[in-house]
């Protein structure tokens, strides 16, 4: 019997965060502390042609590029982003200079002077000579597909960028090892196994010289997957070169300025269908800003194109996709990652087929779901666990939607919905590529996790607790989970892409069913006094039916996918063409909710977040400079903005998921876009691009 | 600058301009209230002034010279709204949930879900999507002694 999967158990943590003894990066301080600050460029493109600094320097620590000792890059994917700029300039707020001050004030006001000659910048995608990746999917006979269509429609959607807004900045403290052959680094991150190696070629220290902790973290989404290699990096030098700890933490300005934001793109449709709505072919080309560097860019464009044929069946699809550079920061991971952008097309091209054709957009879209046996883009023959009908018929039926969309119609008001789904880990070989290992160690009192997967929020801690407690038959409470601490954990892979659950926890599993066998009868005290300690290790399998192909892109793209289907309804102000969602329900199935709360609140955040990205947030670039990087400027959902919620959770289990389990984290934004977006065309409004901010709305209502 | 914090006296040596925020942190050594922005739109620095909640990054220390300031420290951890936002999910991150506890308190005992939503505008929190903090505010209001 569970006694803690399916049951809403206290979150680890939970008494800390409400107590406020939790303890974030900002919240740490170490003897001889300097703080430290990041002198960026200010141009978008050139050069650096001269550097002065016209202060008293006494008492400064002043870090460039000469003081790197190993690679001066931020290693990740492509080597060619470098931690500090040595002389060319890509984007406004690249790194050129780490300060550090004991004294804020003067750090602050110290007033260091750069001379650039100035190049000349792109911000179109569409115009860059420099793609960072680009990938094509085939399936079946594009023409042939084309050829039995009674009709070819066309599209062409846009979204926009969108940053995290996790509540808390990135923000590191470097503390250099005595004899300066080593460093620590505290901090608010996702991923400690990628700020690790960052900091390994960084520094040119051995592995076991570099030891990386993640702080209590407010919020990542995204934005601290990457980015904190990039601070943690700039910390380390700092402290390495004045032989002191060192914390770098940004204000919400900067952070907002210079950290990754989602990718903007612009997705065109063109599909074949019948007159009685079968799609016969699809045919999608996909074009993201990557901004100045690669950062994850050919990952973030993988998700995307495969999720952009959307939860349909088709046997005649081409997908082609680029992911191109630009003279703007560079983009990077959002929850989602690639998928919002791509599925916000679809969805809202199908509404509008929908319409051309005059048929029922549920009908339209119930005909074309995928099934269990169909096939995707990539030719993946998905299991029993593919959801995308039940998904849909339970939304509809939920909101009464086909009388809620008659009542409506002629009103002020409009009603809409997205059927989506959502890759879990990693795309196509990536799990196997990653090898996570994951640990259970014997306690006296229980079990210890041991795994470099990260709270961030969402519950990781408590969730792999659950699933340990019962696979192992221990009680929750016994089961500790280690900090998220280099030297102690192994590298179970990034806290990213809806994987922590399925797969490490399924790592974890194995952990526990193995340790379970050991114990036999004993009690872990009994074991431990009797046989010592016991710690059990496992590493990532992949199911044997998992085959990918990474060059053609064909096969099995992800072990399993969630399946979701949102219904909005929305209101647009008559005298200020502001849209307010007023009632959203989710339909979510993701195989098992291990914690049903946490994965509610996974769904009512992520969902939260999508609307903002539908109807609110808008990153206003102005020569390649973010122009509105403020709390008051950049607005995301209050209270206010947001709607009533209904979040339903179904259940079809992933044999290989623990308990069943699928990923949660980032399906939920996915869906609320094309969802307000096919609302709005109910009400009247034929929008295609996102934010549907009330200039845009306007300017459609008034044509 | 003298002042009460967490129902103690407390005397601070500080330029009267400094933001309480960072009075609280770096002076007093309680942590527990948060930065978020640094320009009053975010609300995780909200502490209680004299019972009102207030944005502590936009107060100079001058301002509560003689107030009763309640940080999240001086619950002690037993206001039911701290239990309540660990049972029903109110907290994810943590980061927004101090100044959403103070805001909430200063609510009153039993608000409506309107008085909520309109009482947490100034309090943004990135995780939840506010449903499980409403939750939260509400059951706590059930047996919730308003301490302040």
């Amino acid at each position: 019997m569970l006694k803690a999967v399916g049951r809403n158990v206290p979150r680890k943590e939970g008494r800390d965060k409400v107590s406020g003894t939790s303890r974030y990066i900002d919240d740490l301080s170490f003897p001889g502390l300097l703080h430290a600050r990041t002198i960026r460029s200010t141009i978008p493109a050139g050069a650096i042609a001269d550097i002065s600094f016209p202060f008293d320097t006494n008492g400064f620590t002043i870090v460039d590029f000469n003081d790197i000792p190993g690679r001066n890059i931020v290693a990740l994917i492509d080597d060619d982003q470098p931690c500090l700029a040595e002389r060319a300039i890509r984007h406004v707020a690249e790194p050129i200079l780490i300060l550090a001050h004991e004294d804020r004030d003067r750090l602050r006001t110290a007033d260091v002077r750069i001379a650039y000659r100035g190049g000349t910048p792109n911000y179109d995608p569409s115009a860059s000579p420099l793609c960072f990746k680009s990938i094509a999917i085939d399936k079946g006979d594009l023409d042939a597909g084309m050829a039995a269509a009674d009709e070819i429609i066309e599209g062409e959607y846009r979204v926009g960028a969108q940053e995290q807004l996790y509540i808390e900045p990135n923000g590191v403290i470097a503390v250099p090892a005595d004899d300066g052959q080593g460093v620590t680094v505290y901090g608010s991150m996702q991923c400690p196994y990628y700020v690790h190696r960052a900091l390994t070629v960084l520094l040119g220290f051995p592995d076991e010289r570099v030891r990386v902790v993640q702080t209590e973290t407010g919020g990542g989404f995204g934005g601290k997957e990457e980015y904190p290699s990039m601070i943690a990096g700039h910390a380390a030098l700092a402290a390495l070169k004045a032989r002191r700890p060192v914390k770098l933490v940004y204000d919400r300005g900067e952070d907002m300025l210079a950290t990754t934001k989602r990718h903007p793109g612009v997705i065109r449709h063109r599909t074949g269908v019948t007159r009685d709505g079968r799609l016969t072919a699809m045919d999608i080309d996909v074009l993201l800003d990557g901004g100045a560097y690669a950062t994850l860019s050919a990952v973030v464009l993988s998700r995307g194109v495969l999720h952009a044929s959307g939860p349909y069946r088709c046997d005649h699809v081409r997908i082609r996709g680029r992911v191109m550079m630009t003279n703007t920061p560079p983009n990077g991971a959002f929850r989602g990652f690639g998928a919002p952008q791509t599925q916000f097309a679809v969805e809202v091209h199908m509404e509008r087929m929908a319409e051309q054709l005059g048929l029922d957009p549920v009908k339209l879209r119930d005909r074309n779901a995928l099934r269990p046996g169909d096939t995707t883009a990539t030719g993946q023959t998905l299991g029993a666990d593919c959801s995308a009908r039940e998904v849909l018929r339970e939304a509809v039926k939920r909101t009464d939607f086909a009388r809620r969309r008659k009542a409506l119609a002629g009103t002020n008001r409009g009603i809409g919905l997205s059927l989506f789904f959502h890759g879990s880990g990693f795309t196509g070989s990536g799990e196997v590529k990653l090898a996570s290992k994951a640990s259970l160690a014997l306690t006296d009192a229980g079990v210890r996790v041991l795994v470099g997967s990260t709270e961030i929020g969402q519950g990781t801690r408590t969730m792999l607790a659950q699933i340990v407690a019962d696979t192992l038959g221990v009680p929750y409470d016994t089961v500790e989970v280690n900090a998220a601490d280099t030297s102690e954990v192994p590298d179970s892979g990034p806290t990213v892409a809806s994987r922590t659950c399925m797969v490490v926890g399924r790592i974890l599993q194995r952990c526990a069913e193995d340790m379970r066998a050991r114990l036999g009868r004993l009690s872990p005290r009994d074991y431990v006094k009797r046989h010592g300690p016991l710690v059990i290790t496992k590493q990532y399998e992949k199911p044997p039916e998992i085959v990918w192909d990474e060059v053609l892109y064909q096969g099995d793209a992800y072990g399993s996918y969630g399946w979701a289907c949102d219904v909005v309804e929305v209101e647009v102000d008559p005298a200020t063409w502001q849209v307010n969602p007023v009632k959203l329900t989710s339909v979510h199935e993701i195989g098992k909710a291990i914690h049903p709360r946490l994965a509610v609140g996974q769904i009512q955040g992520g969902t939260a977040q999508g609307l903002g990205w539908a109807l609110l947030e808008e990153v206003v670039m102005r020569d390649g400079r973010m122009a509105n990087n403020s709390f008051t400027n950049y607005i995301v959902p209050t209270t206010l903005d947001t709607p009533d919620m209904e979040i339903v959770l179904l259940e079809r289990p992933y044999r290989h998921g623990p308990f069943g389990a699928k990923g949660v984290g980032e399906m939920p934004i996915d869906g609320p876009a094309p969802a307000v977006i096919n609302a709005l065309r109910h009400a009247g409004y034929d929008l295609r691009e996102i934010p549907a901010t009330p200039e845009r709305v306007m300017a459609c209502g008034s044509r | 600058m003298r002042f009460t914090l967490n129902g103690r006296t407390v005397r601070i040596d500080a330029h009267p301009m400094m933001r309480l925020l960072d009075a609280l942190r770096e002076q007093c050594g309680l942590t527990g209230t948060k930065e978020g922005c640094g320009e009053g739109e975010c609300g995780a620095c909200t502490v209680l002034v004299d019972r009102r909640p207030v944005n502590s990054c936009l107060v100079p220390l001058a301002h509560v010279s003689g107030a009763r300031v309640t940080t999240i420290e001086g619950l002690r951890g037993r206001h039911p709204l701290q239990q309540a936002f660990v049972d029903f999910g109110g907290a994810q991150c943590g980061i927004c949930t101090p100044g959403m506890i103070l805001a909430a308190i200063a609510l009153g005992p039993k608000p409506s879900r309107e008085a909520v939503r309109t009482g947490l505008a100034g309090n943004i929190c990135r995780c939840t999507g506010y449903h499980a903090i409403y939750e939260s505010v509400e059951r706590a209001g059930k047996n919730a002694r308003v301490r302040r």
